[in-house]
């Protein structure tokens, strides 16, 4: 009796160790993306961008990683576009789905925590869209594919200057998100350090905040020559609405956050005209680029917005990341290990979104465009920024 | 000084939101002893039934003007939210009440009749934001150097109209009179020949129904509709009901509009991030002076 329990305990526990040698023919990648909450539509546009992804890959066999085909997995993780919710979707995905990668996730807001996580935890991460500093900084298991805001704060201030030929600026900021803040400051010190005229109003909102009348009062009576506003979709909208309502006449000018369509359905008319700089202008697209705005509205019926186009970017660079690690172990941990040399290991990358080589953080060092809302609601570009 | 006047008018705007919601919970407070917490949701439901139906009044198939649309969505609107309201007191309050369950219980099913109605409409619509079509044409009137909307007028006069309805209604007609005698004794009204069951229904129907007027008219200055909208604003005007003296239609008018005026005040000097702390330590230092809010009396008659 003791020696039947004991075979079948043995059994089970061979099983078990036999699952991951089964499973060490696919490639776990994990996706930390907010599906719901403040900004689901970045979360579909990265999801819809992976699925196109996967099924390049897989419909061709699967990766070639030293000689053998591996077919990869995406698990997507709705981090709910919450800074808390995106520590526990990197943690789920790295504790319980055991994943070897994570991309995402986008925004700083989630980024920042999220990177500490994974950074924490030993896991390779690709933040495909965040912009500010602290998400890589002193993390070597962290990685992005978008450039930087002390690189983005001066590209809008020169255009600023240059195009509304202004003297001062107002800004209006989200103060709870790493984002917002952290480009509004680096904003403000590049624009204060060209000489020209002074910040005249810097103002702040939280994040669920939907009267702004308070803070626009206070700018309009400054009399900015413009308003930066470095600030979600959703509140670009509101924000541009009651800052006409309240008489304000002058020219917004807005950061990559702005760059999704649904900018335009809730703003409407009364963002046409408007600038914000981006990394990528979908119209007039070339090359490689073009191939992949093609595919993407043939499949989706939508044209890709910047998230999306980074995080095809960023999924290019992961699969860079694995070739260079030569072989696929069946041990989570170390393929983690390989991947992240492997990442680092990178110094230049071709992506739709423009070429970048990599600095000592790990940072793509990349262009910038500056983009028009057309009459129609479209993105046209502007003109191109490099470092 | 324009300044000034331009931010009394900003807080008279944004407190006539709270005034209006805080009017619903402090009606159905006053009445039942409930704190319905589900009313800032109500107050969603509201806004999105608002923007279903004067999508479909814009509509091809009906095609109305704006303006004309607008008229119909109004009553359309309050109808449909007060049903709401009324639902869920038949199929959530109703029962408990029946079964003679302790207020605690009734609180927590409020709550989560909150959060039933935030996550269906998540599951149901998706999490992509919807955007409020403009009903009425906006109007920009500049006063000196004091800007003025026509919407924001009808904001601030609608909150001023509906409390003083809800005033006229309680205090003097004979369904106020019965609302306020069952606040007062719930078992000797029913022995009256006082239908109670109607009361609380007709409760339910001026509560959601100006919170789905409410939600209408903030729709219509903040066009941004989400599942959570009515989250947090709810929770605010509740507080501001209960700083007004919950259960007083006087002190929710007032309440919501201090409130609003403290927002507005603290985010005019300080940082933003000042604006919850300091309005809720006032608040909190008017409660400390007087528990039972500005016009609250301990324990007796409500509303």
């Amino acid at each position: 009796m003791r020696s039947t329990l004991t075979r079948l305990l043995l059994t089970c526990i061979a099983l078990s160790l036999a699952v991951p040698a089964f499973a060490a023919d696919t490639i776990k990648i994990g996706f930390n993306i907010p599906l719901t909450g403040d900004i689901p539509e970045v979360g579909e546009g990265s999801k819809n961008a992976a699925e196109m992804y996967l099924a390049d890959i897989n419909g061709a066999g699967g990766l070639e990683v030293g000689g053998k085909k591996y077919m990869l997995e995406f698990i997507y993780m709705d981090n709910e576009s919450k800074a808390e919710s995106a520590v526990n979707a990197a943690l789920k995905l790295i504790e319980q789905e055991e994943v070897v990668a994570i991309i995402g996730p986008n925004s700083s807001k989630q980024a920042v925590p999220g990177g500490g996580t994974a950074n924490d935890n030993r896991v390779p991460m690709i933040s495909p869209w965040s912009t500010n500093p602290d998400t890589t900084k002193d993390r070597p298991w962290v990685f992005r594919a978008a450039f930087l805001d002390p690189f983005q704060g001066p590209v809008v201030a020169d255009f600023a200057a240059k195009k509304f030929g202004a003297k001062t600026a107002a800004v209006i900021f989200d103060i709870s998100n790493d984002y917002s803040k952290g480009l509004a400051e680096i904003f403000k010190s590049s624009w204060e350090a060209k000489g020209l005229g002074p910040v005249v109003a810097f103002e702040s909102h939280g994040t669920k905040d939907q009267d702004f009348s308070a803070q626009l009062t206070t700018i309009i009576a400054d009399k900015p020559d413009f308003i930066f506003v470095p600030d979600n979709y959703n509140q670009v909208a509101l924000i541009v609405q009651q800052a006409r309502d309240l008489g304000y006449k002058g020219p917004f000018m807005g950061s990559d956050a702005w760059g999704t369509p649904d900018l335009i359905k809730l703003c409407g008319e009364q963002c046409y005209g408007q600038y914000f700089s981006t990394h990528y202008a979908a119209a007039g697209a070339k090359g490689a680029t073009k191939v992949f705005i093609d595919r993407y509205m043939k499949k989706y019926g939508a044209e890709p917005a910047d998230y999306a186009a980074l995080t095809w970017d960023s999924i290019g660079l992961l699969v860079e990341g694995i070739k260079n690690a030569g072989k696929v172990e069946s041990n989570p941990r170390k393929m983690r290990k390989a991947i992240r040399d492997g990442l680092a290991a990178i110094k230049s990358f071709d992506g739709i979104t423009g070429s970048s080589k990599f600095d000592k953080e790990g940072d793509p060092i990349k262009c910038a465009v500056v983009v028009k809302i057309s009459d129609e609601g479209k993105f046209v570009f502007e003109e191109s920024v490099c470092p | 000084m324009d300044f000034i006047i331009q931010n009394v008018l900003n807080a008279l705007q944004w407190g006539s939101f709270y005034a209006l919601i805080a009017l619903g919970y402090t009606l159905v407070y006053g009445v039942l002893r409930l704190i319905n917490f589900a009313h800032g949701d109500i107050f969603m439901v509201g806004a999105y039934i608002a923007f279903f139906v004067s999508g479909f009044l814009l509509g091809p198939v009906i095609g109305l003007s704006p303006a004309m649309a607008f008229a119909v969505t109004v009553p359309l609107t309050m109808a449909l939210t007060s049903l709401v309201g009324v639902t869920l007191e038949r199929i959530a309050y109703r029962p408990l009440r029946r079964k003679g369950a302790h207020r605690l219980y009734v609180v927590i099913t409020a709550l989560m009749c909150g959060l039933i109605l935030e996550y269906s409409n998540l599951a149901v619509l998706g999490a992509s934001r919807l955007k409020f079509p403009e009903l009425i044409e906006k109007q920009i009137w500049h006063l000196g150097g004091v800007t003025l909307t026509n919407l924001k007028v009808l904001v601030i006069a609608t909150a001023i109209v509906v409390f003083l309805f809800l005033q006229w209604v309680v205090t003097r007609t004979r369904v106020g009179m019965a609302m306020r005698a069952i606040s007062y004794d719930k078992f000797a009204i029913p022995l009256m020949g006082i239908p109670s069951d109607n009361i609380i229904v007709f409760t339910f129907i001026l509560g959601s129904g100006f919170a789905g007027l409410a939600g209408l008219l903030f729709a219509m200055s903040y066009p941004v509709l989400e599942p959570f909208m009515g989250m947090l604003i709810g929770w605010k005007a509740f507080i501001a009901a209960v700083v007004g003296g919950i259960g007083d239609i006087k002190g929710a008018f007032v309440g919501g509009f201090l409130l609003g005026f403290i927002e507005v005040g603290v985010v005019t000097v300080f940082p933003s991030t000042y604006r919850d702390l300091f309005a809720f330590t006032i608040l909190l230092l008017i409660l400390w002076m007087k528990p039972t809010g500005l016009f609250g009396m301990p324990q007796s008659t409500k509303i």
